[in-house]
């Protein structure tokens, strides 16, 4: 079976486009609103989705994602939870790739091998551990293909040649592209182009890169695809629209359509 | 020196985003180097004889206790800067103008680590930053202004439960963006690898100095060595010259706080279960599916929900135990160490000291060994608060 990565890219290529992928943290603000906004991604034309597990010590996140953790955290939402709203989302579209986002811990909490399980019973794509990197990531990546989850790396700017090459042999369904060194946040932009590193990727035939960190405007978008990646990652400025509509559901709903929408045009490359 | 195990049995590792992998290497390769480089040897052993005052005195007890067991504290409250945690900011400050960096990033918990690495970037020329949670920063407000006055910036954590965990968080993230020219100076011997094993190295003239100085006292070694433990820094650089001596007894002291009974302690290994947390793995306090808990303890220094890797492994195989002591036993032993020695243990040390007392009243004839980690300066706002000065009885006044 094509996998719903494999199939995107090759649509997207036929059509000319990028890929743009919205994050969110599950559970924020609540689980049904969380279900909500993430329909809301999907019919305004995002690609996949990242979707992040809220955890109490997100060490790589800035402060946008940090307070979106937290909020599903005191609305209690577990793992569980989200497992249950991500079965939700599969069933309201089987067809977009779903990556998971998340800390190892949580991983740990349910045991490698039923957590990748449970991943393929609630239709998840792909797992990014964020504190995982390619050399701790045997026992992790094994469970995951056994349990048909592709485990995703990520490239970050400053590895050396060996470490790429060997994130591009591990990586299935796309590549993390870390588009510039620091936590998650539209404090501190992309730092783009950058396309050496994508050269280098393809060279090692990693899977399609997908450039994360800093993306919060549709240039930053074109840019991204421009450099050679095959589409964007956007999660904080996605976050702070959640975050500024909290009490006003409706505009919330309308402004992240519209976001999503000019987002997802600059990766349409006609022009 | 060959290249550096990143694991005790299945615990520790460097559990770390892909993007600090990069720079836990770099300072694995510094270390490795540094370690068989006469010239840095020579300048640390320099730094901690002439600046920080070891060899630290070990100390019999003359007063304290039953009298049936020899008691001896070995003196790190006599260090320059007031607690051990200075030994391994030396040697973390000599490699990381090493490696070519003008800066540092700490965490700190009761600030002793941050009062250690600000003195040392005052020394040696480097820029520092520390951050100390926002319930830390109030609580030991003597060492956030002595870390200013020597030149350190404190930037306070209001995340989370705004102590020492929430600390390294911030720590982390910063160091993320700013490798290129800072280093992480970790306070303790925990974290991803290579933090756990540098920072044992860099503290176990402790328990070198301690067991050649009971041997001339005593022609014999100690029966039990004992330490408090937080990340573990103390404890590792006292226990990690007994390990091989298989007739010493190692036993680590977690704070009970509350009582292990409650939810609010620091025990993570008496009450803690296997995890990840702040790169290794190792026992942490953490609920059913993995959210990591708050901890508490009397004492900032060991209110931390992990240990460090290498105390996991030596607790998992027994070579050494760890008891746990409330927040009331360690104040009952801070007050008896000030009324019947004339010395004011730091609150974490005075953890120590509790169980040493216990095991007094259990055993005889005994050389009981202490790791003094600290001296309680930072703490006498914190205690009076507490205790009052009226119940200390009419003697006192
Ligand atoms: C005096 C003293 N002892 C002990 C500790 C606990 O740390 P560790 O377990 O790393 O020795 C601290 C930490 O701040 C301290 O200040």
């Amino acid at each position: 079976m094509i996998s719903r990565y494999d199939s995107l890219f090759q649509q997207l290529s036929e059509k000319n486009e990028g890929a743009f992928v919205p994050f969110v943290t599950l559970g924020d603000p609540d689980l049904d609103t969380s279900f909500e906004i993430v329909k809301t991604l999907i019919d305004n034309g995002a690609d996949a989705l990242e979707l992040g597990f809220p955890f109490s010590d997100p060490i790589a996140d800035g402060p946008t994602i940090q307070a979106a953790n937290i909020r599903a955290l005191e609305h209690q939402v577990t793992p569980e939870d989200c497992l249950a709203l991500i079965q939700r989302i599969r069933n309201y579209d089987q067809n977009i790739p779903i990556g998971l986002l998340l800390y190892s811990n949580l991983v740990m909490a349910k045991g490698i091998t039923p957590f990748y399980q449970d991943c393929a019973k609630a239709g998840i794509d792909s797992v990014l551990i964020a504190d995982v990197p390619v050399h701790e990531s045997k026992p992790f990546r094994i469970a995951a293909v056994e349990a048909g989850v592709s485990p995703i790396f990520v490239s970050p700017p400053n590895a050396d040649d060996d470490t790429v090459r060997e994130i591009a042999t591990r990586t299935r369904g796309y590549t993390y592209l870390l588009s510039r060194a620091g936590v998650t946040g539209t404090e501190t932009q992309a730092a783009l182009p950058q396309n050496k590193l994508i050269e280098t990727l393809k060279l090692y035939h990693a899977a399609p890169a997908l450039l994360g960190f800093g993306i919060s405007q549709p240039l930053h978008v074109k840019q991204a695809i421009a450099a050679g990646a095959a589409g964007a990652i956007c999660g904080s400025a996605i976050v702070k629209i959640i975050e500024n509509h909290l009490d006003d559901k409706q505009a919330l709903y309308s402004h992240l359509g519209e976001f999503v929408k000019e987002m997802k045009a600059a990766t349409r490359f006609s022009d | 020196m060959s290249k550096l195990s990143a694991y005790f049995g299945e615990f520790g590792g460097m559990f770390v985003p892909e993007l600090l992998v990069p720079a836990l290497k770099q300072l694995e390769a510094a270390f490795s180097d540094a370690m068989v480089d006469p010239s840095f040897q020579d300048e640390f052993q320099t730094l901690l004889n002439e600046y920080a005052g070891r060899p630290t005195p070990l100390t019999l007890c003359r007063n304290l206790g039953t009298g049936n067991n020899k008691i001896y504290l070995k003196r790190e409250d006599l260090l320059h800067g007031g607690a051990h945690k200075t030994n391994q900011v030396l040697g973390q400050a000599l490699l990381t103008k090493r490696m070519g960096k003008s800066q540092v990033i700490a965490e700190t918990g009761a600030g002793q680590h941050g009062v250690a690495t600000a003195l040392a970037c005052a020394l040696l020329g480097l820029q520092c930053r520390v951050y100390m949670g926002a319930k830390d920063v109030e609580r030991q407000q003597p060492n956030v202004f002595r870390m200013k006055l020597m030149g350190a910036e404190v930037i306070p954590v209001h995340a989370g439960s705004g102590t020492l965990k929430d600390a390294v968080n911030e720590a982390m993230r910063d160091w993320s963006a700013t490798y290129e020219d800072s280093h992480y100076l970790l306070g303790t011997a925990a974290g991803p690898h290579p933090f756990p094993s540098l920072v044992r190295e860099f503290q176990k003239m402790i328990g070198e100095e301690a067991k050649a100085q009971v041997l001339e006292n005593e022609g014999r070694l100690p029966d039990t060595v004992i330490a408090c433990v937080g990340g573990g820094s103390n404890a590792i650089g006292m226990f990690a010259d007994f390990i091989d001596e298989e007739s010493v007894a190692l036993v680590g002291v977690e704070p009970a706080g509350k009582g292990l009974q409650t939810s609010e302690h620091g025990a993570a290994i008496n009450k803690g279960t296997k995890g990840i947390l702040h790169g290794a793995h190792t026992f942490i306090m953490q609920d059913k599916v993995g959210q990591i808990e708050e901890s508490y303890s009397v004492s900032a220094g060991l209110d931390y929900p992990a240990v460090g890797p290498q105390h996991a492994h030596l607790a998992e195989t027994g070579r050494a135990t760890y008891e746990a002591v409330t927040d009331d036993e360690a104040l009952d032993a801070f007050q008896a160490l000030a009324k019947h020695e004339g010395i004011i243990p730091a609150l974490e040390s005075s953890h120590a000291l509790a169980y040493a007392l216990k095991l007094d009243k259990e055993v005889n004839n005994q050389i009981i060994c202490i790791n003094l980690s600290g001296r309680g300066d930072k703490d006498l706002a914190h205690v009076y608060n507490i205790i009052g000065s009226n119940n200390l009885g009419s003697d006192a006044s």
